[in-house]
């Protein structure tokens, strides 16, 4: 599925006042394509890939999926969180196949279907353990296997490995790019570190401090499998972290001026 | 020393110096029993089946008043929980009584049903049920968000997101609210028969006060704390652990 981010404004009211999240973001993503959104943290990139899921709908400008706009969420657009979001009451079978369930597929079919997808993020032997059997990597294995299992057109994941240690992040990173390989899905991947956007994306989108707009885009032909400490990658995102740390100068100076008022 | 060892040891000796006491002859028998004398009014209770019929009374009544509280109360927490108009409107008015002790409708409820068996329903599921309506309200409205946008993009909403999600994330706190909720029932049946109703535990405690049988009271007293534990133990606190356990709020016993 191609997306496309057509001059997307956001605002949240809260108690202490309005926050511009998001500001005219612009951009596309073609199909197949694996894109990851960089950005300081709070610069709405988050807020980006809500929008896309349909959890959130813009105030104004419009995102679009295949050329139709998208306005609620839908099976063919599944998020991966930051913190595993997988139900406790249910077993990590019956949690690959939640969504399966709810589309109303049969019992047989979304186990095997579950299991095939379990095997796909080496899983499988943990198919009836309960949640909090599992480490912190096993959760957001599960968690990918189970929107996978829902065979969706786009996988929208945000930080889904920020609170991974590095030697597990660096296995799943592998994994993600060989899964991507495989299944030819339209990847959106937010997070704020360079290193991993560039092992990662197609392309980086580089988001300005809030409120977020694309900053600039860059592409880098770097051979895969890629890992985060190969030469080129690491020359290519000492350039991008350039960057990053305007927008992240800019967002604490902005912090500290609204401390001082 | 195993804790049950001390446990042992430390209730045999409270019937040492109950006995002793008894022996020293400081108050009369009616006002003082001995524990032979309690045992003894036990075992003749039960062998002659008036405490049966009591227990059998009571457990009647609180099986139906208390099925009536949770078939009411988990669907009115539900959406006590979910809708702003529901807690708007009625939430205050269910926090509100929940400060009134049940035992206080009985009056009311003598005027309503008459002096029978519907009145101490009345009182019983009045007992139980704001607690577990509000334990339900809890957990729905402390359903994590995430849950609900994770379930939201897999496609469920509307009913299945409720059926699915929900009451699921919130089943923690149904059960602790249902184990609140049995023991009040439990107490507000004890004092509603006390009071007034015929039959039952409550009624077999009134007995002995009138007939000056200082046994039959400790005796009867006896049978309602090992109903109540008895159900505490082998029904609530397993139920509560598993699914604590379950749902990662605690690790699971090594």
């Amino acid at each position: 599925m191609r997306l496309e981010a057509r001059d997307v404004h956001k605002c949240f009211r809260t108690r202490r006042g309005v926050t511009e999240a998001l500001d005219g973001a612009t951009f596309q993503v073609a199909s197949g394509e694996f894109v990851c959104i960089l950005g300081p943290s709070g610069c709405g990139k988050s807020t980006m890939l809500s929008i896309f899921a349909g959890l959130e709908s813009p105030d104004s400008g419009q995102v679009l999926g295949d050329g139709s706009p998208l306005t609620r969420p839908g099976s063919d657009r599944v998020v991966i969180f930051q913190e595993a979001a997988l139900f406790p009451w249910l077993n990590v079978l019956d949690n690959v196949a939640f969504g399966l369930q709810v589309a109303g597929m049969g019992r047989k079919e979304r186990r095997e279907r579950a299991i095939e997808y379990l095997r796909l993020v080496h899983l499988d032997r943990f198919q009836t353990a309960y949640i909090h059997e599992l480490s912190g990597g096993m959760k957001q294995r599960a968690e990918l296997a189970r929107a996978l299992a829902m065979e969706p057109k786009v996988l929208l994941m945000d930080e889904p490995f920020a609170a991974l240690d590095a030697q597990t992040r660096d296995i799943l990173h592998t994994e993600l790019q060989d899964i991507w390989a495989r299944t030819v899905k339209t990847i959106l991947f937010v997070t704020h570190n360079v290193r991993e956007a560039l092992v990662l994306g197609d392309r980086v989108l580089l988001m300005t401090s809030r409120p977020g707009s694309i900053k600039r885009e860059y592409e880098y032909q770097l051979p895969r499998p890629r890992a985060m400490e190969d030469h080129a990658l690491v020359d290519a995102a000492r350039e991008i972290l350039g960057d990053l740390r305007v927008e992240v100068n800019k967002e604490r100076e902005e912090r500290y001026a609204q401390l001082a008022d | 020393m195993r804790n049950w060892q001390i446990s042992l040891l430390f209730f045999l000796g409270l019937l040492f110096v109950w006995e002793i006491l008894y022996r020293l002859g400081l108050w009369p028998p009616y006002v003082f029993p001995s524990p032979s004398s309690v045992a003894h009014s036990l075992y003749k209770g039960l062998a002659n089946g008036t405490y049966l019929l009591a227990v059998a009374t009571s457990m009647r009544r609180i099986l139906i008043g208390y099925g009536l509280s949770i078939l009411i109360g988990v669907p009115l927490g539900l959406l006590l929980g979910r809708s702003r108009l529901v807690q708007t409107t009625l939430g205050p008015m269910v926090m509100g009584l929940q400060a009134l002790p049940s035992i206080c409708w009985l009056p009311l409820a003598l005027l309503w049903f008459g002096l029978g068996e519907r009145a101490i329903l009345f009182v019983v599921v009045m007992g139980a049920l704001l607690s577990i309506t509000l334990s339900t309200a809890d957990g729905v409205r402390n359903t994590p968000p995430l849950y609900l946008r994770a379930a939201r993009t897999m496609g469920a909403d509307g009913l299945s997101l409720y059926a699915r999600v929900v009451l699921p994330a919130a089943f923690p706190s149904i059960v602790s609210g249902m184990k609140l909720g049995w023991s009040f029932a439990w107490r507000s049946l004890m004092a509603g028969e006390l009071l007034y109703i015929s039959l039952g535990l409550g009624q077999a405690l009134a007995m002995g006060r009138e007939l000056n049988n200082m046994s039959q009271v400790i005796a009867v007293m006896i049978l309602i704390v090992l109903i109540g534990l008895t159900v505490d133990r082998l029904a609530f606190a397993p139920a509560e652990r598993r699914v604590r356990e379950r749902w990662g709020l605690q690790a699971a016993a090594p």
